[in-house]
This record gives C-alpha cells, sequence and structure tokens, in this order.
C-alpha cells in the first residue's frame, strides 16, 4: 500500500454475467468502479454504463440492465445479487459483500446481460383470469361491500408486482416443468377473495387445475422467504390447494 | 374432464399415504413383533397375513400396482427438480430435496428388498414360515445390515416428510403455524418409527431366528 493516493480512494468491485444476445454463451467481466456513499447496485451499473471499462482498464460495452420506479415497486430491475434473486435499486453496495456478483435471473429467457423477458408471468396471469370482469353492456350497479378484515388481507397479495423473484427462487420452475409459479397462484386467491371476483373463482381455479397449475408445486417454500414484498405465497398456495381439492370433489359428485 | 398433470400428480400424493404409507405402517408393525413377541410372534403375524382372502390380489391391487406408480411417478417429479440449496440453504428447502434424494434410495432399496424376501418366496426358494431364518440371514451380514438401515431410514423419512408435503398439497394444514406443528409432529413419527424399524432389524440377528425347530406352525 506505498500509493496512498490511490489506495485510499476506495471502489467498488463487480462481477458481471454478460450475454450479448438470446441465443449466446453467457460470460463475466470484473468491474472496478470509484465508490460513492449511498450506492445501490443500479448506481453502480449506472457508473459502469459512464464509463465501460473492466477492471483490468480494457474498453467493453456498457451492462444492459431494465429499471423504472428505484423503489422497490415495479419489479424490473430483479436480479441475482450474490446468488440471491432481488430487486438492484433495493440492493445497496454498503450491505452487499464484495466483490459483487450480479447475474440475470435466468429462470426467464435472457435478452441481453441482466434484461429478462418476463412474458411468461404475464402470460400466467392471464390463463388464471387474474383480473375482475365487470365490462357489460348495460350498467351492473354498485358490487358488494367488502369486510375491512378481508380488504386488509387482499392488500397483502394486492402488492405482488410480478417482479419473478419468486419463479426464480423456486425449484420447479425450470425449462424441464411448466409450472405457472407461486406469483399467479397467489394472485387466484387475491381475486377469489374479492366479492365481484368470487362470482369467476371456479375459472380461476379451474386454471389452476391444468397441467403446469398448482400440482407443480413442491413444497419447497423458497418463494415465500424470497419474496421482497412479504407476501404469504405459501399460505396462498396451501388455500389454493383446499380450493381445488373442494373444487375437485365437488365436480366428481356433480355439485 | 381431460386427465392431466393435476389429476397425474394429486394420484401421486393420493397412492403415497393410501396405501403405500398404510403398508409401510403394516409392514413396520408385523416386524416389530418380531422384537417384541421373538420368532413366534413373527410368524404368527405372518401367517395370519398368509390367511387373509385373496392375499396376491390384495398384495397386487394394493401394493404393488400403488407403489409401482407412486414409484414411477415420483422419479419423474424428481428429475423435474432444479436443487438450489446452495443459494436457498433454507430448511423447508432441503426437506424439499431429501424427499427427493430418499425416494430414489427407497427406490432401489425396495426393489432390492423385494427381490430378496418376497420374489424368493415367489421362486419357491424360501417359505413364509422360513422368513424368519432369511432375514436372520441378511440381518447377521454386516453390510447388508447397513444397506437395510440406510433403506429404513430413507423409507420412513420419505413417508414422514411426505406426510407433511400431503397435508399442505390437499389443503389441511394451510397456515405457516399449523405447517410448522405438523413439521415437529412428523418428524417426531420419523424417529419412532425409524427406532422400531431397526429394533426389528437387530431382533432377526438373534440366534433363536436361525432356524424354525422351536416354532409351532398352524
Ligand atoms: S409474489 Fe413477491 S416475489 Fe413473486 S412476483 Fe410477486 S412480488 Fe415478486
Ligand atoms: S426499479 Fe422498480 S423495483 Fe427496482
Amino acid at each position: 500500500m506505498a500509493e496512498t493516493a490511490t489506495a485510499a480512494k476506495k471502489t467498488v468491485k463487480l462481477i458481471v454475467t454478460r450475454q450479448d444476445s438470446p441465443e449466446s454463451k453467457p460470460y463475466t467481466e470484473e468491474f472496478e468502479i470509484p465508490y460513492r456513499p449511498n450506492m445501490n447496485v443500479i448506481s453502480a451499473l449506472m457508473e459502469i454504463q459512464r464509463n465501460p471499462k473492466k477492471a483490468d482498464g480494457s474498453p467493453t460495452t456498457p451492462v444492459c440492465w431494465e429499471s423504472n420506479c428505484l423503489e422497490e415497486v415495479c419489479g424490473a430491475c430483479s436480479m441475482v445479487i450474490n446468488g440471491k434473486p432481488r430487486q438492484a435499486c433495493s440492493a445497496l453496495i454498503d450491505k452487499l459483500e464484495q466483490p459483487v456478483r450480479v447475474a440475470p435471473m435466468s429462470t426467464f429467457p435472457v435478452q441481453r446481460d441482466l434484461v429478462i423477458d418476463r412474458g411468461r408471468m404475464f402470460h400466467a396471469l392471464k390463463k388464471v383470469k387474474a383480473w375482475i370482469p365487470i365490462d357489460g353492456t348495460y350498467d351492473l350497479g354498485p358490487g358488494p361491500r367488502m369486510a375491512e378484515a378481508k380488504r386488509q388481507e387482499a392488500y397483502e397479495l394486492a402488492r405482488c408486482m410480478t417482479c419473478g423473484v419468486c419463479l426464480e427462487a423456486c425449484p420447479n420452475v425450470n425449462d424441464k416443468t411448466s409450472f405457472i409459479g407461486p406469483a399467479a397462484i397467489s394472485q387466484v386467491r387475491l381475486f377469489n377473495s374479492h366479492p365481484t371476483g368470487e362470482m369467476n373463482a371456479h375459472e380461476r381455479l379451474e386454471a389452476l387445475m391444468e397441467d403446469g397449475g398448482i400440482e407443480g408445486c413442491g413444497n419447497s417454500q423458497n418463494c415465500v422467504r424470497a419474496c421482497p414484498k412479504g407476501i404469504p405465497l405459501t399460505t396462498s398456495i396451501a388455500e389454493m390447494n383446499r380450493a381445488t381439492t373442494k373444487h375437485l370433489f365437488k365436480r366428481w359428485l356433480g355439485m | 374432464m381431460s386427465v392431466n398433470s393435476y389429476y397425474y400428480r394429486k394420484l401421486h400424493s393420493l397412492l403415497g399415504v393410501i396405501p403405500v404409507g398404510l403398508f409401510l405402517i403394516e409392514h413396520l408393525l408385523t416386524n416389530y413383533t418380531a422384537f417384541k413377541e421373538g420368532q413366534q410372534g413373527f410368524v404368527d403375524q405372518v401367517q395370519w397375513i398368509h390367511s387373509l382372502p385373496l392375499v396376491l390380489g390384495l398384495e397386487i391391487f394394493f401394493i404393488w400396482l400403488p407403489l409401482l406408480y407412486h414409484a414411477v411417478y415420483g422419479l419423474y417429479v424428481a428429475y423435474t427438480a432444479r436443487n438450489n440449496t446452495s443459494n436457498f440453504g433454507y430448511f423447508r428447502n432441503w426437506m424439499f430435496r431429501l424427499q427427493r434424494f430418499t425416494g430414489v434410495i427407497t427406490f432401489l432399496f425396495v426393489a432390492w428388498h423385494f427381490f430378496n424376501t418376497r420374489f424368493q418366496v415367489t421362486l419357491g426358494h424360501v417359505t413364509e414360515t422360513t422368513l424368519g431364518p432369511l432375514m436372520h440371514g441378511i440381518a447377521t451380514q454386516p453390510v447388508y445390515f447397513a444397506l437395510y438401515v440406510i433403506g429404513v431410514i430413507a423409507a420412513t423419512f420419505h413417508f414422514s416428510n411426505g406426510m407433511w408435503s400431503f397435508l399442505v398439497s390437499w389443503g389441511v394444514t394451510v397456515g405457516p403455524r399449523a405447517q410448522r406443528v405438523s413439521t415437529y409432529v412428523w418428524m417426531a413419527v420419523f424417529v419412532i418409527m425409524t427406532i422400531m424399524f431397526i429394533l426389528s432389524l437387530t431382533a432377526f440377528t438373534d440366534p433363536s431366528f436361525q432356524d424354525t425347530s422351536n416354532i409351532k406352525f398352524k
């Protein structure tokens, strides 16, 4: 540590998993950027974007990523940071072990570098009809009222931002299965608990009783540990297990 | 109602408990008579089972076929998992992994165990009355004894933890507290069943199981 001038300058080391196109092979690159207080992974990536040089000083292309809200509500910036899927905007450099390893959530198709295509999650929401159908040709009048206690419970579930972290953490969401993943199952619980949504409850349950539906859950319970919004995913899944079981017997008995 | 993976998986789950899980318990209780009552008690128990009406039909439809379905579909389930305990070293994730691992071990063990007991009866190498000496021969060989211990630990774990999972998958234990209590209950079952199996296995090593000279047959 003879050169005090450079040694005193704090830096942040990052190892980023990169990929040039959806088909090409991933590779890693090391970066060392100047430290600033209160940095998060996004601002570190912005620094690389400003000065796209690897740790050894050789030039490279800037790293691509996605982000929007920068306050952990949109879910766009989800990536794997030091082995755990989470939002880059709320991942503070001061709280991370260095070198910070940043990789895309490769359960999803990687588009480029850290950019992934979460399209399957939106497809899943469509499949389970995660909405309340109220459109019609005439005024349906006011809907039924919702009990406050129920509303509070539903609010918990409504905080899902479709970020995909729970799918990345799940051992059963992978290219060998068609498992829909925890998020959509929890959304069925949300919409089935709504007094108007309840009117179409059976349609959503039936969507969960198809190939790749709720049976794909193997109870590893990683999802509930990983969800940044603290959504009680395993309770939702068990609750939907109960509802689908009831639905199964009702259908068999022709009720 | 089209049959899809939901029904295949649910059937797998159900058969694991009824009848396969029940058979495991029945098997344990039969073996346990060897520990509690010695060879006479064991032989009485075996002979009682063989006196059941249509015993071969019961075996085929209530043990072998359900077991085969559970095993084959289970191997497929184990194959489709992408185990990730290195990044998510949580208790339940480990149980998830062990459930699949012990399932494969149990599958191998049961195939081997079936071959050197029940299948030998079919071949006529042993009869139901000489199962005691047969097990004595197996249990007194240290390597076989060790393999049996591994096999029964895998089987009882797979059953106990499988019961935990079954209760979640059918919507019986829903909330985190119910699931936690269920974990304690089934882990206790695992320990008790393992001890009982190993006591039975140890009982077979007793010299009184060497032959059937002192045994009264019905
Ligand atoms: S349930 Fe949680 S982890 Fe899963 S997508 Fe929604 S917010 Fe993300
Ligand atoms: S940018 Fe919206 S969650 Fe990170």
